[in-house]
């Protein structure tokens, strides 16, 4: 396989885009990464959309097809990529595969959702189709009580606490203040969300023991990469970064079925998958941006990929240790905590964030020194999980 | 003014006992008051929903256009029986309420205006408005309709309204009504605030309502910002 460098990125800020469709979205970012990768003419060989569910938010399939002709790209090969949540992980990991093997020369990827386009209980409910619709849909489990159900075992088994789960909130918020791409611009409190007697109404039970503020916004947004060989993107002479180790790996359906629920296989194996094929280890990775979709994820997903021992995790935060600054800074963006999650835009976007954090250009967030960069998409409550390591050689 | 003809024009008043000020501690921790105001206070409420009336989304213009229409009545005497709420964090005017008593056991809940948002503000003063009704006018019901989904889903879902045959006075979709036993259910749940108010925040709250400036007012209900990225 030939390295493969991302030579641009380019995103639109999440949040409410009544006035945009989901294709006008895909293409704002989608040009966005051409302009910054410095396309000028040439062609682009392939597109690849992430996008979970456009048939049910908005009415309209076949996305990939649309983009290719809004931006004038044809005769461009392109799919729409559906993983899930990890639609946009799966996105770019076809995008580097094509890449990688010679068969295209540069590739589009973007990917992108509309979700606000449907009240709440809505999305959730679409949301929740990804779900085992025998053994968990039927019965009316939708992602929060999934990820009510796994808060409790995991607070039981390894002593997190409410206020662990509190801190990340409050972390990933601070974070989405430096990030003008964030949904969520609000600085909260331990005592307005946890503490205060009436912090209940504030941040109401979802699904025990996660509240509101334990819990990602529904958003809507794009994001985009242009993925191309080392000598192209020499000429076009953007700064290299490389996909240094893609992994990816699955586990059951349902949760139920998983011998130990706390226990995130898929996302240990695709972690190490990366990191194996980098070359280079948890501890050299500079910045990370996780799948913090519910609180608990960060904490649980940062033992998984090896940064910290099992049962570790929530102690280094409450340490500092993942805050900008810290030893291992996550999700400096925001996470989908602030930053938003359009879910089939968010393994795109992680990587958009690595992009500018290893380019230097993350602004008043940057991670000073970043050169080793990991993303984690996390697929349904964890069946399907797509990491990336990062590199940054210039 | 022809004082005689005024007689005639301007409404009885129902005696309504007064509402004792509030404090609400916020997801950021802030301190929002929450206190009635009296005509006194109309016009600079004015001019804070002024910048609403262009404001398609969420129904900001229709809510505000009314809500402007409903105090400039009540501030003039053309409207019978209206109290209004404020919310205010440090003298900065966030939200606004109304509601008019249809008769002292019934309530006709009629605006909630947040205009900061994200904080639960206008879920926080209407249920101010509510705890006014059945607590201190001692009503048995309010009559409810929602003009936004928004409103629809903070006050028809999150309380479990029962719907009501006839109309609103506002006019608009099937009416709810939030009932004295349904209030005191979700109480706990939805209803926050402390008392009395600490002397120095309410000086502070009563010396100005501060009102943002338009542009500002526009950023905080649309979040344009960050569109020029």
């Amino acid at each position: 396989m030939r390295p493969v460098v991302i030579a641009g990125v380019g995103m639109i800020p999440f949040e409410r885009r009544d006035e945009d469709s989901l294709v006008d979205m895909l293409a704002m970012a989608g040009l966005k990464a051409m302009d910054d990768a410095n396309l000028g003419d040439r062609p682009v060989d392939a597109v690849y959309v992430g996008n979970m569910a456009s048939g049910l938010f908005n009415h309209q399939v076949s996305v990939a097809s649309a983009l290719v002709d809004r931006l004038s790209l044809m005769p461009a090969a392109a799919d729409r990529i559906e993983n899930g949540p990890a639609s946009g992980g799966s996105a770019v990991k076809n995008g580097f595969l094509a890449v990688a093997s010679g068969y295209c020369d540069i590739v589009l990827v973007v990917g992108g959702e509309k979700m606000r386009e449907v009240i709440g209980p809505k999305a959730t409910d679409i949301v929740a189709c990804m779900t085992h619709p025998n053994a968990e849909y039927i019965y009316g489990v939708t992602l929060p009580a999934l990820a009510g159900m796994f808060t409790r075992l995991y607070m039981e088994k390894y002593g997190v606490t409410r206020e662990h789960l509190t801190l990340v909130a409050i972390k990933n918020q601070e974070n989405g203040l430096l990030n003008p791409y964030a949904h969520i611009q609000m600085k909260i409190t331990m005592e307005g969300v946890l503490t205060h007697p009436q912090a209940h109404v504030n941040s109401p039970v979802v699904a025990d023991p996660i509240h509101l503020y334990d819990c990602c916004p529904v958003s809507d947004g794009a994001a985009a990469v242009l993925l191309t060989t080392e000598d192209i993107a020499n000429e076009l002479k953007r700064p290299i970064v490389t996909i240094a180790g893609v992994g990816q790996a699955t586990d059951t359906h349902t949760l139920q079925e998983r011998s130990d629920p706390t226990d995130l296989k898929a996302v240990t194996i695709a972690s190490q998958k990366a990191f194996s094929m980098s070359g280079i280890k948890p501890k050299d990775i500079d910045v990370a941006e996780l799948h913090d979709a519910f609180t608990i994820l960060e904490i649980a997903e940062s033992e998984h990929a090896g940064f910290f021992p099992k049962g570790q995790g929530a102690n280094a935060l409450a340490a500092g240790e993942t805050q900008i600054g810290g030893k291992l800074p996550i999700n400096p963006s925001g996470g989908l905590k602030a930053r938003g999650h359009p879910v089939g835009a968010t393994g795109v976007a992680q990587i958009v964030e690595l992009v500018w954090q290893l380019r230097g250009e993350a602004g008043k967030r940057q991670v000073k020194g970043a050169v080793n960069g990991f993303s984690l998409n996390f697929g349904g409550f964890g069946n399907n999980v797509i990491a990336f390591v990062l590199r940054s050689k210039s | 003014m022809d004082m005689e003809l005024e007689a005639y024009l301007r409404p009885p008043e129902m005696p309504m006992v007064p509402y004792p000020p509030k404090v609400i501690t916020l997801a950021t921790s802030g301190k929002m008051i929450v206190r009635q105001v009296d005509r006194d206070a109309v016009p600079i409420l004015l001019e804070a929903i002024k910048p609403t009336f262009e404001v398609a989304r969420d129904y900001y213009d229709i809510v505000g256009v009314r809500l402007y229409a409903e105090l400039l009545g009540w501030y003039r005497y053309r409207v019978r029986d209206e109290f209004c709420l404020v919310g205010q964090i440090d003298g900065l005017l966030v939200g606004i309420v109304n509601t008019r008593c249809y008769s002292p056991k019934l309530g006709m809940s009629l605006h909630t205006l947040a205009i900061e948002r994200g904080l639960r503000i206008g879920a926080h003063l209407f249920a101010a408005k509510m705890e006014y009704s059945f607590e201190y006018l001692k009503q048995e019901e309010v009559l409810i309709t929602a003009e936004s989904p928004i409103g629809f889903r903070r006050w028809m879902i999150e309380y479990g309204l029962e719907k009501r045959d006839g109309q609103h006075e506002l006019g608009g979709a099937t009416p709810y009504a939030l009932t004295r036993e349904l209030y005191f259910r979700n109480k706990s749940r939805l209803v926050a605030g402390e008392r009395p108010v600490p002397l120095e925040l309410m000086q502070v709250a009563e010396r100005e309502i501060i009102v943002a400036s338009e542009e500002d007012i526009l950023e905080k209900i649309l979040g344009v910002k960050r569109r020029e990225i």
